[in-house]
């Protein structure tokens, strides 16, 4: 990894081993290219602080994974206020409660008006529309999108759309986004000149990572195919709390930490529930995604609360 | 013919009996593993079908033809619903869709 600007497989290899510590990666012309967190450091950041990523926050959580998780996400906001550079945008990219009740809507919001990251967008998780309505979510969080969820707004020449893949599950299914909002997601790409960088943000991963466990949307492909003819695409999601990635051509798919509570890798135990770790573990394993725009391109920074 | 339809009647009548007599007009399903357990009940029609969650996430019983829907289900957390109507009623968990039931209802 001695170039960043001249990455090898390798050295992308190299670069995924440093998962747990944060790793910088810079997207050039749909190529990610790794560096380590450390070297980073010692590079002063570069480029426009753009967005953060927060997810999985989880607010009514109190098992034994992390019994407070109101205060790891107070940890996860003075990690950002403590910031040198303020972001513009702050993205919680959902379950911002465990149980969709009010309080835990109440706390969540409380908190999170602490936080200097800019203006806050919000796509729901699954958790978040446990009454099928979403009824508390949107009450809170409905405005931006009219009530429906899904919307879209330019920030620095970046188009961002924020997507909904929790409601209206079927029997074995992954997540959906439904005729509906496909149709408007086409309408909302279809004037957009193909150099208009794209972020795309949803709660459950835009891509199958493990269907047993629902780590997929059924009806992403059809979403993507939208996608496919911009040079940059960004696809921003929750759900797993942990970090996963992919490159498939000019888009570059990247699953968040939750602030909350580690979830096991794919297939490992029961099911997709909180993962308890060695105390001294967890902050390594809870986080936010810095994303700044580095020249023409887009930079993903992974930073944890250890 | 009049003896002939009491004689046939009287099985009938005994049936009824012994299934209002097994059933305790109350079934419990445990959610556990991300599973419900069991997946297959068959209930005679004013059961009351109750499910607790026993797993440290939270799950969801939501019919799939809007009959019934639980709150989210924090561990230990209980759900109940009464069966009055016969027929069959499938149901999954809404935050986890690989999670499904079926509650068949038999009339008395």
């Amino acid at each position: 990894m001695s170039d960043p600007s001249n990455p090898s497989r390798r050295g992308a290899l190299k670069c995924m081993a440093f998962g747990g510590a944060g790793t910088l990666f810079t997207l050039s012309g749909g190529l990610l290219t790794p560096m380590s967190l450390a070297q980073a450091a010692t590079q002063a950041p570069s480029g426009i602080p753009l967005f953060l990523q927060i997810s999985d926050s989880h607010i009514g959580f109190n098992k034994e994974a992390n019994p407070d998780v109101a205060g790891t996400l107070k940890e996860t906001i003075a990690l950002v206020n403590a910031m040198k550079t303020k972001p513009a945008l702050t993205l919680h990219t959902g379950d911002i409660t465990h149980l969709s009740r009010a309080a835990e809507f109440d706390t969540a919001l409380g908190l999170m008006q602490e936080l200097r990251g800019g203006e806050l967008h919000t796509v729901p998780g699954e958790h978040d529309v446990t009454d099928g309505m979403g009824t508390e979510y949107f009450a809170r969080f409905g405005k931006a999108s009219d009530n429906r969820g899904y919307y879209s707004f330019d920030h620095q020449g970046v188009h961002f759309i924020g997507l909904v893949n929790v409601m209206n599950f079927k029997p074995n299914g992954l997540g959906s986004f439904g005729d509906e909002q496909l149709a408007w997601l086409k309408a909302d790409l279809a004037a957009r000149s193909s150099s208009t960088p794209i972020v795309v943000f949803a709660h459950m991963p835009m891509w199958s990572i493990y269907e047993s466990w629902g780590w997929g949307t059924g009806d992403a492909e059809e979403a993507l195919s939208y996608l496919r003819r911009f040079g940059s695409v960004t696809v921003l999601n929750g759900h797993i709390h942990q970090i996963v990635q992919k490159v498939e051509g000019n888009i570059t798919f990247h699953t968040a930490r939750s602030t909350a509570y580690p979830q096991p890798l794919a297939g490992e135990g029961d099911g997709p529930g909180p993962l308890t770790v060695p105390a001294g573990k967890l902050r390594n394993m809870l986080g936010i995604t810095d994303i700044r725009l580095v020249r023409h391109h887009l930079a993903l920074t992974d930073n944890t609360l250890a | 013919m009049s003896r002939f339809k009491h004689l046939l009647a009287y099985p009938v009548a005994m049936m009824l009996l012994i299934v209002s007599a097994s059933a305790s007009d109350a079934e419990t399903i445990i959610i556990k593993k991300f599973m419900f357990n069991p997946m297959d009940v068959t209930v005679p029609a004013g059961t009351d079908v109750t499910w607790e969650n026993q797993d440290g996430e939270p799950h969801t019983v939501v019919s799939l033809t809007n009959d019934f829907r639980s709150q989210a289900l924090d561990e230990k957390d209980k759900f109940s619903h009464r069966f009055d109507k016969p027929g069959t009623y499938k149901y999954i968990c809404s935050i986890h869709p690989k999670m499904v039931g079926i509650i068949t209802v038999v009339a008395k």
